[in-house]
């Protein structure tokens, strides 16, 4: 009996804990990431999209530098470092704003203000934002603040602002006798230089571009800003289709040509974003467009390929003059929790690390001695006083060659944002993009066709 | 009076009743606890984790976000608007095509190489592991093992079939809408690879409970290979095989990892490998800026009301009514 009592004792036991520790993975799940702030005058403020030292080592070391700095300067401020590479994955970013665990600050691209607003998490910073807060404020290029406002509502502070144009590889433009300060500018010199580039062999490829992810879409659109023509249509109601034109059927041509007519393109296809970036690194690639930034922040720094090896032109059009480009960038926003304290310590912060000529991202002197590229043309973030005091300390410690860029900058390409419905338009002309880069026989017109045809329905049912 | 005093007895003898129903009620309480205390946790985990979240989806489906956070009644806008999603029939019909290539080949293969390891006599536990080992590897490195292998460039196919002097092909980003199209066979290989292990032990299981008897009749009595087969080791694995067929048909009808990872989250030229449930995520996650929860949620209620429909049907018609 005894036996008997202990052996149920034991199951009895067993099951509370099972049930208990139910409890505790239940409460677990349930604690929330978010800091807060501390008493005392004291105030925590976290913020993600901080260089990892895995990916950004120089990055993560300058950082780290610059936390001290300001918690110095700021002895009631401690910032708290979210460390993440990339800074924004879409699936996780909408899975953090639907569970409300973003960090104080948070880092988005240009488009993702209306998700934030619509999730409910972005916080009025309206009120802390002024010239004495942020003494450049009037020197952002209005472009940039768009992006964190929302009619007259600030509700965070933009920290990069870009265009795009056709990076080259100047180490293969010269072995395959082409001239590396003099990069194409039409379809039609892409598609020369591109095959030239191809005849060097063993794995090199003319020219690049994705097809996935929704990236494909997004580089169409580039292109399609750079012929002079429009994604979207918003005059008409609903907005409509504007790619299925003699432009897009173009673009297509081109990189349909490119691949199958000069074999100037790999049959490796249905890339998305890093892969491109990988393959100029190793001297693999001759062309494909991108920001500034793919070569400072990515190509060079996590793949490893010599900053010499890279110059910029503007991006193809028919013209050789672009019309314009996509543009984009990225922000911090300030989260719908966050203290009146937390916004000012956030605003403090990100005016030292982000928007103060000289200091944090802009501490050209730093950049140069840590052994880093300096001279690329972005972020043009400034305009005015700051944007010229910018241009000459980045001029002042350059360490690239700058003609290596003129081109690109020479260019000065309109920033004509992003179309209306970003992310759901991309993703319609990526099959479009992977089509033609895999199809010999594509139909460049019934695909138009059909895109055309399914973006409308698209925006004629988008959620608004 | 009388009618007040079978009522006063009536209510003593419900009162009686009741007493004696909790005196025998909390005997059995206590008898059991420990039972309890492990239905309590379970109940719990399924309550938090699956139902909460089922209803919880049935409810968003019929919901829109609201500016500033929340929801309202959306009636059904959200069905309305995936059935017009240009990607929604090809997601179905995909979905679909890769369940029929998955049966013919995933349902079939397992079982003939669990018919086959049963019948070897020297060797087969190393086989078994064989089989068994690449249920062992994530899903995802599994995958990459077949996009390295299916890469147009580089990969071991392609050099193969370079090596014979016959056709290349860009395998799952083969263009190609049609039924068995190159790019699903491709998808539904990897999987097969990836999946066969788990169902061929299962099948070695049901095939060494069979009493080694009845082949030795069917022997006696000149049954050949496919004789024995048909008229005893199917017969006699009924059981296990049409739950089998069920449990494969729902999980193939939710594929998404292995269209996923072979086409960079793309779903193929011409979405020729998009599946429903690759739509969902890309209704849910992947629009950064447009990314919607209920559209998303409308979708996984149809798939779930489709994938009821087929199980109840299943059952219904397998029923033994013998």
């Amino acid at each position: 009996m005894s036996r008997q009592r202990y052996r149920l004792s034991c199951r009895t036991a067993a099951a509370v804990a099972a049930v208990a520790g139910l409890g505790l993975a239940a409460s677990a799940c349930s604690s929330s990431g978010s800091s807060n702030a501390s008493g005392g005058g004291k105030v925590t403020v976290s913020i993600d999209c901080a260089p990892t030292a895995a990916n950004n080592p120089v990055q993560h070391k300058e950082w780290l530098a610059d936390v001290a700095t300001f918690e110095k300067a700021n002895p009631k401020i401690t910032i708290k470092s979210v460390y993440n590479y990339p800074c924004e994955v879409p699936a996780t970013f909408t899975a953090m704003l639907r569970a409300g665990t973003e960090p104080d600050i948070f880092y988005t691209y240009f488009t993702d203000l209306p998700q934030v607003l619509i999730a409910g998490q972005a916080a009025d910073i309206t009120p802390y934002v002024n010239s004495k807060t942020v003494p450049t404020l009037k020197d952002i290029v209005p472009g940039a603040m768009r992006a964190v406002t929302a009619g007259k509502t600030i509700y965070g502070l933009p920290t990069s602002n870009y265009t795009q144009g056709l990076v080259y590889n100047r180490m293969l433009f010269s072995k395959a006798g082409l001239d590396p300060n003099n990069p194409p500018t039409t379809w039609a010199q892409v598609e020369v230089d591109a095959a030239k580039i191809a005849k060097l062999g063993h794995g090199i490829y003319g020219y690049g571009d994705y097809s996935a992810g929704n990236t494909g879409g997004w580089h169409f659109s580039s292109y399609m800003d750079a012929m002079g023509g429009k994604m979207v249509n918003t005059a008409t109601a609903p907005p409509s289709a504007a790619f299925d034109t003699a432009d897009g059927t173009a673009i297509l041509t081109a990189l349909h040509t490119m691949r199958f007519t000069d074999h100037a393109m790999s049959p490796t296809q249905g890339l998305t974003w890093g892969s491109l970036q990988q393959q100029m690194a190793e001297n693999k690639l001759g062309m494909y467009i991108a920001a500034p930034d793919d070569i400072y922040n990515v190509i060079v720094p996590t793949d490893k390929g010599d900053v010499n090896n890279f110059g910029m032109g503007p991006l193809p059009s028919a013209s050789g003059t672009p019309a314009g480009s996509l543009g984009g960038g990225n922000t911090y926003i300030f989260a719908k929790h966050d203290t009146p304290a937390q916004i000012e310590a956030g605003i403090k912060f990100i005016d030292f690390e982000d928007l103060t000529p000289g200091v944090g991202q802009f501490n050209f002197a730093r950049t140069k001695a840590d052994g880093q590229p300096v001279g690329f043309p972005e972020p043009e973030l400034f305009d005015g006083a700051a944007g010229t005091k910018i241009n000459e300390l980045r001029t002042k410690f350059a360490t690239v060659n700058t003609s290596n860029f003129a081109a690109f900058v020479k260019a000065s390409e309109e920033d004509l944002g992003e179309p209306l419905d970003a992310q759901a338009v991309y993703k319609t002309l990526d099959p479009v993009m992977l089509a033609v880069l895999t199809e010999p026989n594509a139909n460049i017109s019934a695909l138009l066709k059909t895109a055309s045809t399914n973006v409308n329905e698209i925006l004629a049912n988008s959620p608004g | 009076m009388a009618d007040v005093m079978t009522l006063r007895k009536v209510r003593a003898g419900t009162s009686a009743s009741r007493r004696r129903t909790a005196a025998g009620f909390a005997p059995k309480i206590r008898r059991n606890l420990s039972a309890h205390g492990f239905l309590i946790g379970a109940v719990l985990c399924f309550t938090f984790f699956s139902w909460y979240p089922i209803v919880r989806e049935v409810i968003m489906s019929f919901q829109k976000a609201v500016f500033g956070g929340g929801y309202a009644w959306a009636g059904f806008t959200n069905y309305v608007r995936i059935f017009h999603d240009p990607t929604f029939w090809q997601a179905w019909r995909n979905t679909g095509e890769f369940t029929v290539l998955a049966l013919v080949i995933g349902y079939a293969v397992p079982f003939c190489v669990a018919i086959l390891l049963n019948e070897l006599r020297h060797a087969s536990g190393y086989l078994r592991i064989l089989v068994y080992l690449p249920v062992m590897l994530p899903p995802a490195s599994a995958l990459l093992l077949f996009a390295y292998f299916y890469n147009p460039q580089y990969g071991l196919f392609d050099e193969i079939l370079r090596a014979l002097h016959l056709p290349t092909s860009q395998w799952v980003f083969q263009p190609g809408t049609g039924f068995v199209s190159t790019a699903m066979v491709s998808v539904v290989i990897a999987s097969t690879w990836m999946n066969m292990g788990g169902a061929t032990l299962i099948y070695l299981a049901a095939l060494q409970n069979i009493p080694g008897e009845l082949y030795e009749a069917a022997e006696l009595d000149g049954a050949g290979l496919f004789g024995r087969i048909r008229h005893i080791t199917i017969p006699q694995t009924k059981l296990i095989l049409l739950m089998l067929l069920l449990l494969q048909v729902v999980a193939t009808m939710q594929m998404f990892v292995e269209s996923f990872v072979l086409t960079n989250g793309g779903g193929g030229v011409a979405d020729n490998t998009q599946s429903v449930v690759m739509l969902i995520y890309q209704y849910a996650f992947a629009l950064s800026g447009a990314s919607n929860y209920n559209s998303a949620s409308a979708l996984g209620v149809v798939l779930m009301l489709v994938l009821a429909v087929f199980s109840g049907g299943f059952l219904w018609a397998t029923k033994d009514r013998g």
